[in-house]
């Protein structure tokens, strides 16, 4: 098992650098996180759920964030995704300052640059798998024809064309969080935000929604970062950040990967 | 210094169309129409009562005006004064009868639409409660506070509308039936239509922006939601 794992990192790996060499200097960084703190104050305790990070995420790559509950995983995936603001230091999303964008700036933000994708699907139950992959376009200010022809093609991409007119309750968990996938990259955004991902889903379809994820990283370019606690996203994400106490535990690369997932099969 | 860079590429808008809002409002009426048939028929209660007082209000004065002796016969049966017997009290004692029974009625009236909008009140605050994920989901992708607001209120319009339509048949046909037993065909004759269309159309404005007024606080909770809330995994 462990030496399939290897073989497919090595050869995804080496496909990638055939196609496109990527240099250190020419990767834009499109999230950056610069000593972010966040505190809460629950009465007269003091929680220090993340302690200065420092992250720079690069403009395509598929990045993980894992760590154990509680160990601030969640209040930075929330920073880097725009969600919530840092006590202390500063997130960058594309080279702006998010705590300086005003209500407006942060919708337009989340309409355009940011999809994002939930542990429990979340799509919007009066709504078709069309009409939940389309709302994003409808308010990006698409015309209605435009966003149908968009939204199909997207459908079509996660394979769910012949299920556009289903509702939420009509499909399966693995066809709901496709249609999320879909709807995340409704207006082509820069960043893909996936919370827990496979959370709700069992094995196999786990593992499909997975490869989905990183098959549209590979052909769109997109980047994905995921907050996760599922070890089966560590082969395909190009690198892993574990978080511990609030802080950077350590960053693991691709090629580091096959050690530590025997590592980690190891320990749970 | 705020860098706008983010907003040069594509449009700058966020917009949510009225029809696509009316849509998912209808919609979402729809879906949830078990749950609200409680608030909806306390608004058909309400406005039934109103329009039922109202209606029977217009009647009677129609009779009175018809000023026939048949007429004013059934009429004094039913301990109502007519024009021929108001000639001989003092027309200030008439007065202040016929303003005491008005006061006692907008009092009841009132205090009944009071309930229902309080009703209505807190059936949307539960059903916002009940809804933080999608309301969160949608501003994950993109809606302005504006644009949640808009939702709710529609839906409450709608439910408004539709109760009280439902209460104005209802407060009419009680009406017609009782007024039928006192006055036999002469409520057909002496059906005062103009009188009768105005007080369903006054009917229509309290019932449709007491619908409106209740969800408002509702709504404004709602649009306040953060984004993160999406993400919740409890209820």
């Amino acid at each position: 098992m462990a030496s399939e794992e290897t073989k497919s990192v090595e050869t995804t790996s080496a496909e990638a650098e055939a196609e496109a060499p990527r240099s250190d200097e020419e990767r834009r960084t499109v999230v950056r996180t610069q000593q972010v703190r966040k505190i809460y104050i629950m009465g007269s305790i003091e929680v220090h759920a993340l302690r200065g990070v420092d992250l720079e995420i690069y403009s395509g790559e598929y990045m993980s964030i894992m760590g154990p509950s509680g160990s601030g995983k969640s209040t930075l995936f929330n920073m880097v995704g725009g969600l919530d603001k840092p006590s202390e230091g500063k997130v960058y999303i594309d080279e702006v300052d998010v705590a300086q964008l005003d209500a407006y700036e942060l919708a337009w933000l989340r309409c355009r640059k940011i999809g994002y994708i939930f542990q429990s699907f979340n799509l919007i139950p009066v709504m078709t798998a069309l009409e939940n992959v389309t709302l994003p376009m409808v308010f990006a200010g698409l015309t209605s024809d435009e966003s149908r022809d968009k939204g199909m093609h997207l459908l079509s991409k996660v394979g769910l064309q012949d299920r556009h007119s289903h509702k939420p309750y009509e499909l399966s968990g693995g066809q709901q969080q496709r249609v999320a996938v879909a709807r995340a990259l409704a207006n082509d955004p820069a960043v893909v935000l996936a919370d827990e991902p496979t959370g709700n889903l069992d094995l196999k379809t786990g593992t499909e929604i997975i490869d989905l994820l990183r098959e549209m990283n590979e052909s769109s370019g997109v980047t994905i970062i995921s907050a996760t606690h599922d070890h089966k996203m560590l082969s395909v994400s190009d690198r892993v950040v574990w978080i511990k106490d609030g802080a950077v535990d350590h960053i693991a690369l691709r090629e580091d990967l096959k050690i530590e997932v025997a590592e980690v099969a190891g320990e749970s | 210094m705020t860098d706008h860079s983010i907003q040069v590429a594509g449009g700058r808008e966020i917009v949510l169309p009225f029809s696509k809002a009316v849509e998912i409002s209808v919609r979402s009426l729809k879906i949830r129409f078990g749950r609200s048939l409680i608030t909806t028929s306390g608004i058909v209660l309400a406005i039934a009562f109103l329009m039922s007082v109202w209606s029977n209000n217009e009647l009677i004065g129609s009779l009175r005006q018809a000023n026939k002796s048949e007429i004013n016969l059934l009429l004094q049966k039913n301990g109502i004064e007519t024009l021929a017997s108001e000639a001989g009290t003092s027309s200030e004692e008439a007065q202040t009868r016929l303003e005491e029974e008005r006061s006692k009625q907008t009092w009841l009236i009132s205090l009944s639409l009071l309930v229902c909008v309080v009703g209505i009140a807190n059936a949307k605050l539960m059903s916002v409660t009940e809804r933080f994920r999608e309301i969160g989901t949608m501003k994950c992708l993109g809606a302005l506070d504006s644009f949640i607001i808009k939702l709710f209120l529609l839906e409450s319009t709608f439910q408004g509308a539709a109760g009280t339509m439902v209460g104005i048949l209802i407060g009419l046909l009680l009406t017609m039936l009782l007024a039928m037993l006192d006055y036999g065909l002469f409520i057909f004759t002496h059906f005062p239509v103009m009188g009768m269309l105005r007080s369903a159309v006054a009917a229509i404005v309290a019932g449709t922006s007491l619908s409106l007024m209740g969800a408002m606080l509702p709504a404004y909770k709602a649009a306040k939601m953060e984004p993160v809330e999406a993400m919740r995994s409890d209820s």
